[in-house]
C-alpha cells in the first residue's frame, strides 16, 4: 500500500495556477526527491501534502486513509478530528527551521510528543536525548536555537520532526538557508535516515545529493510533473526541458 | 500642620494611587487581549465592535471617560450614585481605556510573528489554543514589552486624573494640602513620589526584558 497518494491535485493562487493535475505516490521506505526551477510548484505540492495549503481539487491519502477526496471537481477535506489523526503520519522539515526560539533544544524536541501525543514524559526524554545524540547534538540539549549554527538548528528541527514518529518525513529545501559547509551536515543526516529506510520526500536543489539518496526523482516545471523516474534515467533524460534544467547544474550525463 | 502629619496624609494617597495602578493593570491587560482577539477576529461584527471600541477609547479624553463612567448611571438611568461607586468608577474607566491601548499593542506583537511559527506548530499537531498560549504569546510578550512599559509609565501619571471625580488619591491629597497650607512641599513630595514610582516600574520592566533576553 502507498504511504502517500496524491491524485489529480490542482491548486491556484488567484489567477496563477501553481499545480495542474499532479499525481504521485510514495511507498514505504522510499526516498523521493522533487526537483525543478523556482515557481514550478514543488513547495506548494509539499505544502498541500502536509495540509498547510488546501488543494482546490484532488485526492490526498495517507496509508489508505483519505485526508481529502475529489468530489464534483473540488477537494473535500475530512473533518478536523480525522485530519488531526492523519497528520500524525507525517512530519515536515522547513527551509528556515522554524524552531521555537523560546524553548531549549531539548524542549523543542520533547514538547509536542508530550503535549500533543500525550506520551510519557520520561520515555519522551529518553527518545529525545537519543535523537539528539544521533544528530550529533548531545551536548547542545540545554542550548537555545539562537545559540546554534544554521546546520545545528536544522538538525534540531529534524530531531523534532522524528520525535513525533512520523511514517513519512517531508523536507522543503532543507539546505537552502545554509552555506555549503553546513549543507553537508544536513545531507549526511538525511543520507543516514535513508539508510535506515525512513520514508522521505525531499524538495531540493542539491542535484548530486538527490541523485545519490533517491530511489525515485520527480522533475517539476510550471505546475506539472515533467518526468518521474530513477535518478540514473533522469540524469540521462532526452527530454529537452529536463536537460535544460539539469544543464544549469552541470550534472547531465554524470 | 506638621510635616509628619502632611506626609502621613500623602502616604494614604500614595496607597490609593498604587491601588488604582495595580487594579487597572490587573483588569486591562486580560481585557486588552480579549479586545485584541475581537479586533483580529474573522467575524466581521466582532471586528467592527472592537474597532469602534478602540477608536472611541483612544479618541476621547480619559478624563471625560471617567466622568461618563462615574455620572453616567445617574444621568442616563437615574440610578443614585453611592460613595463607594467612586472607587469602582475609577477602576472601570481606567481599565476599559487602557485595554484599548493594550489591545493594539498585542495586535502589533501578534501580527509581527513569523508565519513559520504557526506552520511548525500546526504540522506538529498543536491545537489552536496550545499554539497561541505556548508558542505565540510568550514570544509576543517579549516583543511588546518596551511598548507595554511606555503604557504602564503613562498609567502611573494618569492615575492623577482620578482627581476629576474627586477620588482621593495621591494627587488630590497633595493639591488639597498645598491649598490649605499655602505650601509647595506637598506638590514637590507628590512629584518625587510619581518619579520614584516610575523609576521602580521602569527598573522592573527592564529586569523582565533582560530575563527574556535569553533568546532572540
Amino acid at each position: 500500500m502507498n504511504l502517500l497518494e496524491m491524485n489529480h491535485v490542482k491548486k491556484s493562487f488567484d489567477d496563477n495556477t501553481v499545480l495542474k493535475n499532479i499525481s504521485f505516490s510514495v511507498k514505504e521506505g522510499e526516498v523521493v526527491s522533487i526537483i525543478g526551477p523556482s515557481g514550478s510548484g514543488k513547495s506548494t505540492l509539499l505544502r498541500c501534502a502536509t495540509l498547510l495549503e488546501t488543494m482546490d481539487d484532488g485526492d490526498l491519502y495517507y496509508v489508505g486513509e483519505a485526508a481529502a477526496k475529489s468530489e464534483h471537481g473540488r477537494a473535500v477535506y475530512a473533518p478536523g478530528a480525522e485530519l488531526k489523526k492523519i497528520s500524525r503520519r507525517f512530519g515536515l522539515v522547513f527551509q528556515n527551521f522554524n524552531l521555537f526560539p523560546h524553548y531549549s533544544v531539548l524542549k523543542n524536541v520533547m514538547d509536542a510528543p508530550i503535549h500533543v501525543q500525550k506520551r510519557d514524559k520520561e520515555e519522551v526524554r529518553r527518545e529525545a536525548e537519543e535523537l539528539l545524540s544521533k544528530m550529533g547534538l548531545k551536548d547542545r540539549a540545554g542550548y537555545y536555537p539562537c545559540q546554534l549554527s544554521g546546520g545545528q538548528q536544522q538538525r534540531v528541527s529534524i530531531a523534532r520532526a522524528l520525535a513525533m514518529k512520523p511514517k513519512i518525513l517531508f523536507f522543503d529545501e532543507p539546505t537552502s538557508a545554509l552555506d555549503p559547509e553546513l549543507t553537508g551536515e544536513i545531507l549526511k543526516v538525511i543520507t543516514q535516515l535513508a539508510k535506515e529506510k525512513m520514508t522521505m520526500v525531499i524538495v531540493t536543489h542539491e542535484m548530486h545529493f538527490a541523485k545519490d539518496v533517491s530511489d525515485r526523482m520527480i522533475f517539476m516545471d510550471q505546475g506539472v510533473i515533467v518526468e518521474e523516474t530513477t535518478p540514473e534515467a533522469l540524469f540521462a533524460s532526452e527530454n529537452r526541458r529536463t536537460r535544460e534544467f539539469l544543464g544549469k547544474y552541470h550534472v547531465t550525463g554524470v | 500642620m506638621s510635616l509628619q502629619v502632611m506626609m502621613g496624609q500623602l502616604a494614604e494617597g500614595m496607597f490609593i494611587t498604587v491601588q488604582i495602578f495595580v487594579l487597572t493593570l490587573l483588569f486591562s491587560l486580560p481585557l486588552g487581549l480579549l479586545v485584541c482577539f475581537g479586533r483580529m477576529s474573522k467575524n466581521i461584527l466582532l471586528r467592527g465592535i472592537a474597532k469602534i471600541y478602540i477608536s472611541v477609547m483612544r479618541g476621547t479624553p480619559l478624563m471625560l471617560q471617567l466622568l461618563v463612567v462615574y455620572f453616567g448611571p445617574y444621568y442616563i438611568f437615574k440610578i443614585g450614585i453611592t460613595s463607594s461607586y467612586r472607587a469602582y468608577a475609577v477602576i472601570i474607566a481606567f481599565a476599559i481605556n487602557y485595554a484599548a491601548y493594550f489591545a493594539e499593542i498585542y495586535r502589533g506583537g501578534i501580527e509581527s510573528m513569523p508565519k513559520g511559527q504557526y506552520e511548525a506548530a500546526k504540522v506538529l499537531g498543536y491545537t489552536k489554543g496550545q499554539t497561541f498560549f505556548k508558542i505565540i504569546f510568550p514570544q509576543v510578550i517579549k516583543r511588546i514589552l518596551p511598548s507595554v512599559t511606555n503604557e504602564v509609565i503613562t498609567l502611573v501619571k494618569d492615575t492623577s486624573l482620578a482627581f476629576s471625580i474627586a477620588y482621593v488619591e495621591m494627587f488630590t491629597t497633595a493639591k488639597a494640602i498645598a491649598a490649605s497650607q499655602k505650601s509647595m512641599v506637598p506638590l514637590i513630595a507628590a512629584g518625587i513620589f510619581y518619579y520614584v514610582f516610575n523609576f521602580v516600574v521602569a527598573a522592573v520592566m527592564e529586569l523582565w526584558e533582560k530575563k527574556l533576553g535569553y533568546y532572540s
